[in-house]
């Protein structure tokens, strides 16, 4: 078992995550990310009178009369955004901070295998997102449960669900979202072994997500927004009707697969053959 | 033949048409203090770093306690500790986390003895009270030794420390040396870099130069210290007399600096029975003795006057 767990590396990734929570940045992001439901319910509340159904983004109305919806309309709110801002800050740093720090070339004596600490880093990256995903949903429940009044919810379908149904929703737009981000991650990984000023890493890679979302909203262009790592990002309303629309699902996990397998790749193939200067 | 260490053969590292290595044959032995001696930038952080396998080197051949760097590298690097270009630790989390973090990156460290062998490191560079400090409170030496910590994690066979004395007090200075010279007596080997002459002039049984990328002299510390003339300074109030007698025991042109006469002469000369003739021919002598030539002029005589790195 241990021997199981030691190849595994588990011990470097326990490690990893330790190091990742042990940073103020990482929560300040959490708290963050939670505070977006926290201000859209305040912002709603105090002028709920003066929101007619079908104005401002989808579910917005319905957070009035059902709190659940507020973790949703958050989503939708952080996703363009928000949520790729932290996604650049974390996969940026996965290589480029240590190298800032010098803290890779003890990593590498110590010794640890370069694909071993890129799949590290990566995994590591994913942990980040599904906890932010988590955080903001998990914040919107409460808050939405707070100031609105709670109970089943009503889909976009028509179909009614259970509280205890909506909460298994809120997971899966939750895994949904840290799906959706995971070739984003992949991308912020590969630029991450090109430098070692990490916040240039991070920038540049929020600036792929903005293009990524600019080339999808321009029409002449159709026929690459399919393979844009963006194109599935709010498609999680999919996973609010009776039955379950699974199909995006399925396609958004194919495309992120895809970006992780080019940009693993192109990580790999970089950082195994990188000199360590810094 | 003795069984080294490190071993290298025309190693190379190109920076574009810079070549910052230049074809270095290194031979360290087995059980050495090693020197690793050079003006700024002539190269030996860059040589650490192929030997550590962290750059690939252009050129060369490496082999690390008689296996092929970078083949064999993660089978090597468990029984080598290593410093390079200064410390680098986290400066969010604690001294002592610094150290569990790296020890648990190493798949070879035994999880049972981690928390063990870090407490014995941080004792080993006296680091024990600031263990709980997270490291951007930590100084610059405090720092320096906790990089020493982390190089002594586990038991070793080689220990390549690159300047490890670099930004240490005194006191600090000395116990590092004192650390040296315990581990080489466990048998370690010990590669060390440094501009500190007297250091390594007191820690060293071996050197090798570094000037611009090529070694320009290796071995020894004796051999090389005894390619420059010993020189023999005798004070005396009769400096003529005196002159006459070295001439007729044999000696070179002599020197005069205020009371004393200056004279190149072989190693093994015999100062006594020198004194012995000038006493017998009532010369009074105020000082007599043997200067065996420092270090440092050999090294600069290698690597240039200039105070101006040479690229
Ligand atoms: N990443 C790099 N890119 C280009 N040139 C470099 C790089 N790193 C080092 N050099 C060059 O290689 C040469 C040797 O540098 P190195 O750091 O090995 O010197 P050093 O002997 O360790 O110097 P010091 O005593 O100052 O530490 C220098 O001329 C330096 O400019
Ligand atoms: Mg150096």
């Amino acid at each position: 078992m241990k021997l199981f767990a030691k190849s595994l590396g588990l011990r470097l990734m326990a490690s990893e995550l330790k190091v990742m929570f042990t940073r103020r940045r990482t929560w300040a992001m959490l708290a963050a990310i939670a505070l977006i439901p926290i201000l859209l319910a305040i912002a709603v509340a105090l002028s709920s009178e003066r929101l007619s159904p079908g104005e401002g983004p989808p579910f917005l109305a319905q957070v009035t009369q059902n709190g659940f919806f507020t973790g949703f309309t958050a989503m939708l709110l952080a996703l363009p955004l928000f949520l790729p801002l932290t996604v650049a800050v974390v996969s940026g740093d996965t290589i480029a901070g240590e190298a800032g720090l010098g803290t890779i070339r003890y990593l590498l004596i110590a010794p640890v295998n370069r694909v071993r600490l890129l799949v590290v880093k990566y995994l590591a990256s994913l942990v980040f997102i599904l906890a932010g995903t988590f955080t903001l949903m998990i914040a919107g429940a409460l808050i939405g449960a707070a100031l609105f009044p709670v109970g089943p919810v009503t889909l976009l379908s028509g179909d009614t669900i259970s509280i205890f149904e909506a909460f298994g929703r809120m997971a899966l737009v939750a895994l949904y979202t840290t799906v959706s981000l995971s070739g984003m991650a992949a991308v912020g990984l590969f630029i991450s072994t090109l430098t070692t000023v990490p916040v240039g890493a991070m920038t540049a890679t929020l600036v792929t997500s903005g293009v990524s979302n600019i080339l999808g909203n321009i029409p002449q262009l159709e026929w690459m927004h399919s393979w844009l790592f963006t194109y599935y990002w709010l498609d999680f309303a999919d996973l609010m009707r009776v039955p379950i629309e699974w199909s995006s699902l399925v396609s958004n996990l194919v495309l992120q697969l895809g970006w992780i397998a080019v940009f693993g790749a192109l990580a790999y193939g970089r950082f195994t053959t990188k000199d360590i200067l810094s | 033949m003795v069984e080294l260490a490190i071993k290298t053969s025309q190693l190379t590292k190109r920076f574009g048409d810079q070549a910052a290595v230049d074809g270095i044959d290194l031979s360290v032995p087995k059980g050495s203090v090693f020197g690793f001696l050079g003006p700024n930038g002539s190269g030996k952080t860059t040589t650490i770093r192929m030997l550590l396998g962290l750059a690939e080197a252009t050129e060369g051949t490496i082999e690390l306690l008689g296996e092929e760097v970078p083949k064999r590298i993660e089978q090597i690097l468990p029984k080598v500790g290593a410093l390079v270009e200064g410390p680098a630790f986290y400066p969010f989390m604690s001294g002592r986390n610094n150290l569990l973090r790296i020890d648990a990156a190493d798949r070879f460290a035994d999880q049972k003895t981690t928390e063990a062998r870090v407490e014995s490191a941080l004792n080993r560079v006296g680091l024990a009270n600031a263990a709980k400090k997270k490291v951007h409170a930590y100084s610059l030496g405090m720092k320096q030794r906790l990089g020493l910590a982390n190089a002594l994690l586990k038991p070793r066979e080689l220990l390549i420390l690159d300047e490890p004395t670099n930004g240490l007090d005194p006191q600090g200075t000395r116990e590092v040396r004192n650390l040296i010279r315990s581990l080489a007596d466990e048998g370690i080997t010990v590669f060390v870099s440094s501009h500190l002459l007297s250091e390594i002039e007191m820690l060293c049984s071996h050197v090798a130069v570094m000037s611009a990328g090529k070694i320009v002299a290796q071995g020894k510390i004796e051999d090389l210290r005894n390619e420059e003339p010993t020189r023999l300074i005798l004070a005396t109030d009769e400096a003529d007399a005196a002159i006459d007698v070295l001439k007729s025991e044999g000696l070179g042109k002599s020197r005069i600096r205020g009371l004393q006469i200056i004279t190149e002469v072989e190693n093994d000369f015999d100062v006594a029975k020198l004194a012995a003739v000038l006493v017998s021919k009532n010369i009074p002598i105020r000082e007599i003795r043997l200067e065996k030539p420092s270090l440092e002029e050999k090294f600069v005589k290698l690597t240039g006057e200039g105070f101006e790195v040479v690229r």
